[in-house]
């Protein structure tokens, strides 16, 4: 049987009661890379954006991100924070999106090396496009995977899906 | 989730010693490409660039256009009718622990009409050096894409256990 990339893993999908954070737990070890594919948006007020730190194995991350705001462009270090989705401040019906990829998430020599594309349009003077390259210092394979929000609680309809990709 | 195959894994490699170069050379029937790379090169204290070469086509046929993210600052370029693309750019031997990724896209790459489009992203944590790097590339041949060829800039090796996978998209 042919391979069928890529396979979804997991869904979330937030509920009407909204959501502190999204979790991935007990990843199956069967495939070469996951993709995390998440539509988020936060309860959070008084800002057009609400950054997310992202958490594997309860562990923390590291991450260059390049961004842009619609006006210019910049780069920053961060410790866990990827990237930015829309707020309650934001035009309303409007998620940021955001695609990670995990490269070898099963190894157990390196650490492991990620990339995030993410967007926050809205329809509005400042959105946001970002570009993240992200560090999980650790050689343990990756067996779970959390999104936190720093300002606020994650909406209904939010959704993150995982997936896993073979290599053969 | 279809049951379709549709990202269909056409070959891997993984580097049982520091290698100069990795070549694909057999991917038929598909409509995109997509190259995933997880690894390091040999390249003292930087990082380097990964250059691609299409059907050995080493001429001045290839110009791309890049962004980029250190973590201080934003930057952008662009170079013409150079003689590879650059792909994107992974960790030299600063750390021997830490790998970078690059995620290579070719689209529509059998098509006999038109030239090649190429998007790049990669991914590492050197700071001060292209840590976030994304970049569009073109391959100016209505040749059909054959073969490809990867080598770090410097290098002079990819370093051992860096992975090379090559995926096929097919149309829908």
């Amino acid at each position: 049987m042919a391979t069928v990339n890529p396979t979804l893993i997991a869904t979330v999908v937030v509920g009407s009661g909204g959501a502190s954070s999204i979790n991935f737990t007990s990843i199956p070890q069967t495939y070469t890379d996951l993709k995390l594919v998440a539509s988020i948006r936060t309860t959070r007020t008084g800002s057009t954006q609400d950054a997310v730190a992202l958490s594997i194995n309860s562990g923390s991350t590291s991450e260059i991100l390049l961004q842009t705001d619609g006006s210019s462009a910049s780069s920053n270090t961060q410790g866990g924070y990827f990237g930015y989705v829309d707020t309650s401040s934001n035009t309303a019906n409007t998620f940021g999106n955001l695609e990670i990829y995990f490269p070898n998430y099963t190894n157990t020599t390196t650490y492991k090396s990620f990339s995030v594309d993410g967007v926050e349009e809205n329809n509005a003077t400042q959105s946001y496009i970002m570009l993240t390259s992200g560090l999980y210092s650790s050689t343990s394979a990756i067996t779970s995977i959390t999104i936190n929000g720093s300002g606020g609680n994650y909406v209904q309809y939010s959704t993150a899906y995982l997936y896993g990709i073979k290599n053969s | 989730m279809s049951s379709a195959a549709t990202y269909m894994p056409i070959a891997t490699t993984t580097l049982g010693s520091n290698t100069a170069s990795v070549t694909f050379n057999s991917f038929s029937g598909y409509t995109d490409l997509i190259i995933v790379i997880n690894g390091r090169t040999t390249r003292a204290n930087d990082s380097d660039a990964v250059q691609i070469i299409f059907n050995s086509d080493n001429s001045n046929s290839y110009s791309f256009t890049l962004l980029y993210g250190d973590g201080s600052s934003a930057g952008a370029g662009q170079a013409s009718n150079t003689s590879s693309h650059t792909l994107g750019r992974l960790i030299g031997t600063s750390s021997t622990t830490q790998p970078s990724m690059l995620i290579g896209q070719i689209m529509n790459y059998s098509n006999t009409t038109t030239y090649k489009t190429i998007l790049g992203r990669s991914a590492n944590q050197i700071t001060n050096n292209y840590g976030v790097y994304a970049n569009v590339g073109l391959y100016r041949s209505t040749s059909a894409i054959t073969s490809m060829t990867l080598t770090p800039a410097v290098g002079p090796n990819f370093v051992t256990g860096s992975t090379f996978t090559l995926y096929g998209i097919l149309a829908a």
